[in-house]
């Protein structure tokens, strides 16, 4: 079985290097002279996305039987380990989760070959020259330099295990997500260097490259959120984003990815910011590499960065460099001949979106500085250094104050030249209501600026998001629902960006508490009453654990609810992980962590936050991907649509 | 003519409002990271440099060091932690008040944040141990080197001698 793999993996790197070269000439060649070979691009495509499928199987296969003579299965699988994270242990090292990412690249490749009969012939072979230029890259840097089937011999008797930390549910599905964002974008850059190669940008390219622009921010939300989410509840330390290298390599794509999305409209709608919307398109992609270079090749001194080997991280380095230096030189090279169309006002939704691009492009810059300075620093300054949150906030939540203020008069704004008086005089409910939150919040919470000012900011964007859709429809639900599916989709993702911001916001109002406790001992978070019982043992699959029972009183002193914070310890790796108790009513999460347990003092060290709004984070992120969904049921982008792509990655078969 | 003039000039004048847009966004962006940096920077000290040269009290900063063995200590009935950190050539007395991470444990690299108090003691505000006990933070490794317990070229001392790497009286 692993040995059909690799030569499968083999065989569809030699097929990958084909599709790089073959269609590009074909397209040289013109429409009739190259047909045939612009017409192998797809059977490589095709082809390829079998062979890398049955790869992945093959891999798949080996992890589900538990077959330690495969070196990657025994260094990060084990016989107990329940079935589901088996199969998800596949992603879950280094080996596996490239493999998945060549899986998607070429599952793109595929889509793009199937889906792209609409396309001309020649745009059509140059997308696929560079996705197989791509695929090349990934392809042979993992048969070069990390092949998941590498046999080992002697067979061990049992696996090494998956740290425990990633058998969870919320981890297990945030590689694919994540890196289906990634590999998104990856077709937006084969577009955008399509573009540079025929010198042309249109109306039509514009609509050829939104869904999969869509597709990739979605997804690429949907995993920050999971990876946000399972930080929350399984690191055990009551926060949602810590700022950490790692968060910020795939925080960086999204802010430029949603840059493009809103770039790339105007390109559909009114032909006119090309030129920085191709650019926009080649960085996207590059800090897609840039966070995966950053992530495995180990250069970064992050909190949960995972084992790392310095030759896997030059060869990722080469490919960073041609890949990002050849997607800049052509651009610096083809983009003049782009002719500049479309002119508006500087009041205009164009104009609000070359501001809105303007902000997240100058958000994503200053997350950049602080996530690489650092390693500048090591390398040429040799000072070991650390770029806190503290930094991290006091750039990046300026810069997002007169985005998230300009948000609803962009939105009402129209194409080329627009009315801003009208568009405020429409918006004076949302800023009434705003500034009720403000007045409300700063009494209520005796002055705590920042997190009211978040609270007011939130209520501005629904109810401008709101009172924009109601007056497209003119308060009707007949006409609502007849809306193009696009604007619907913008009212959805704007909505869900409110949520967000109310939870962040929320989260500003946490409070915490710490206490040494034995048994019958209370403590008090911000009103709420917590009585400890005492620590039991209990055996998990594959672990075993210690739990402490607390009970949440009321005033009278019954109770209210219990909650079960565990620390479990998983013998076969020798670690140890805390489970954190949470309790959710949506509008706060009481969040409870045992610590050390002391037992010369028969006592336990509890920690307790009140989180209010935590989940609205999530709930938010779930909304703005629901709108990019809506977005992508257009009509519009229906005819040619990869549809495919929503159903995720495609099982592949496994012989 | 003319009329095309005044448009072209339109055009121009249009171009440079974006243009200034732009600047006005980048050049806020310039000004916010490099007031942000001067404020916001953490620079890390080994047990050593902060017995060469004790930092500012307040002043936010990282520290590294194995955790020495049998000093971690715990008051009755407080949840505060009080150890001491090692880089082989000097100690740092550390107190922490919060859950440890788990695989905090004495002869373990450790890194944590936080400031010098007006004692000499060093108030952590948080304590990251890695999840992988053969692990050694580069900071740690670096520091170690620095005290001489590892000879640069030469592999780590192995994780189980760590905690053997007492202070050397004297150096």
């Amino acid at each position: 079985m692993a040995e059909l793999g690799h030569f499968a993996l083999a065989l569809a790197g030699a097929l990958a290097i084909a599709q790089s070269i073959l269609p590009l000439i074909g397209a040289r060649l013109g429409e009739v002279r190259g047909a045939a070979l612009m017409q192998t691009g797809p059977a490589c495509a095709g082809v390829t996305f079998l062979c890398v499928g049955i790869a992945f199987g093959a891999l798949m296969h080996a992890y589900a039987t538990s077959d330690f003579s495969v070196a990657n299965v025994a260094q990060n699988s084990h016989s107990l380990k329940p079935f589901l994270y088996k199969l998800t242990g596949t992603w879950g090292n280094h080996e596996g989760s490239l493999l998945l990412w060549v899986l998607m690249l070429a599952g793109c490749s595929a889509a793009v070959a199937a889906f792209g009969n609409n396309l001309p012939a020649v745009l059509r072979a140059d997308v696929l020259a560079v996705l197989g230029m791509i695929a090349t890259g990934f392809l042979l840097f993992t048969l070069l330099t990390s092949n998941p089937f590498e046999r080992v011999f002697p067979v061990p008797e049992e696996g090494r295990d998956l740290n425990p930390l990633l058998q969870d549910p919320g981890l297990a599905f945030h590689p694919p997500f994540l890196y289906a964002g990634y590999v998104g974008f990856s077709v937006a850059f084969a577009f955008a260097c399509a573009a540079l190669i025929e010198g042309r940008v249109d109306a039509t390219w514009g609509r050829w490259v939104r869904p999969w622009v869509l597709a990739a921010w979605l997804l690429l939300t949907l995993g920050i959120a999971l990876g946000s989410w399972w930080a929350y509840y399984e690191l055990g330390w009551g926060g949602y984003w810590f700022w950490d290298p790692v968060e910020n390599s795939s925080f960086m794509p999204w802010l430029l990815g949603t840059a493009l999305l809103h770039s790339a409209i105007v390109v559909e709608k009114r032909e006119a910011l090309k030129v920085w919307t191709i650019l926009l398109a080649i960085l996207s992609f590059s800090m897609s590499l840039l966070g995966t270079f950053l992530v495995r090749s180990g250069v970064l001194n992050s909190v949960h960065a995972f084992a790392a080997d310095p030759r896997r991280g030059v060869f990722i380095l080469g490919l960073l460099v041609v890949a990002i230096g050849g997607g800049l030189a052509l651009f610096a090279w083809r983009a003049p001949a782009l002719q500049p169309k479309g002119f508006f006002a500087p009041i205009s939704r164009e104009g609000a979106l070359v501001l809105n691009n303007v902000l997240l492009a100058s958000a994503c810059a200053a997350v950049a500085i602080g996530t690489l300075y650092p390693i500048f620093a090591d390398l040429l300054l040799g000072a070991r250094i650390t770029v806190g949150p503290t930094f991290f906030n006091a750039t990046f939540l300026p810069m997002m104050a007169p985005l998230v203020l300009a948000l609803p008069v962009g939105a009402m704004l129209s194409w080329k030249r627009a009315d801003l008086a009208g568009a405020l005089q429409r918006l004076w409910l949302a800023a009434a209501i705003a500034a009720a939150v403000l007045v409300v919040g700063l009494f209520v919470s005796g002055l705590n600026v920042l997190p009211v000012l978040g609270l007011a900011a939130a209520a501005w964007i629904f109810c401008g998001a709101v009172i924009e859709i109601g007056g497209r429809s003119r308060w009707s639900l007949s006409r609502l629902v007849r809306l193009p599916r696009a604007a619907i989709g913008m009212t959805v993702a704007h909505i869900g960006l409110a949520v967000s911001t109310a939870g962040i916001s929320g989260m500003g109002f946490a409070a915490e508490q710490i206490a040494l406790l034995r048994p019958g001992e209370t403590m008090e978070v911000s009103g709420t009453i917590i009585r400890f019982e005492g620590v039991t043992r209990a055996q998990g699959p594959n672990y075993t654990a210690e739990r402490a029972q607390l009970e949440v009183l009321n005033p009278d002193r019954t109770v209210r609810f219990a909650m079960q914070p565990e620390k479990r310890f998983f013998p076969s790796q020798r670690m140890t992980t805390t489970e954190a108790a949470i309790h959710t009513n949506i509008m706060r999460d009481l969040y409870a962590v045992l610590g050390d347990v002391v037992p010369e003092q028969n006592a336990a060290v509890i920690r307790v936050h009140v989180n209010p709004m935590a989940p609205w984070i999530w709930i938010g992120a779930v909304v703005m991907a629901l709108g990019g969904v809506a977005s992508l049921s257009d009509r519009r982008h229906r005819v040619g649509a990869p549809a495919r792509r929503r159903a995720g990655p495609v099982p592949a078969p496994a012989e | 003519m003319s009329q095309t003039r005044t448009l072209a000039a339109t055009r121009r004048r249009r171009r440079l409002w974006i243009l200034l847009l732009a600047g006005l966004g980048l050049g806020t962006a310039t000004a916010l990271t490099l007031t942000a940096f001067q404020d916001n920077l953490v620079f890390f000290h080994s047990p050593s440099d902060i017995a060469a040269r004790p930092p500012k009290p307040g002043q936010a900063i990282r520290i590294g060091g194995l955790v020495e063995a049998g000093s971690v200590r715990r008051a009755d009935g407080n949840p505060e932690v009080a150890f001491r950190v090692t880089d082989g050539a000097n100690v740092l007395a550390v107190t922490y008040r919060g859950v440890l991470p788990d695989l905090f444990r004495e002869g373990q690299g450790v890194v944590a944040n936080g400031s010098m108090d007006a004692s000499g003691v060093f108030r952590a505000r948080e304590v990251l141990a890695r999840h992988d006990e053969t692990y050694m933070p580069p900071e740690v490794a670096d520091a170690l080197k620095r005290a001489g317990h590892w000879q640069p070229g030469q592999p780590p001392p192995p994780a189980a001698t760590w905690n053997t790497l007492a202070p050397r009286p004297g150096s």
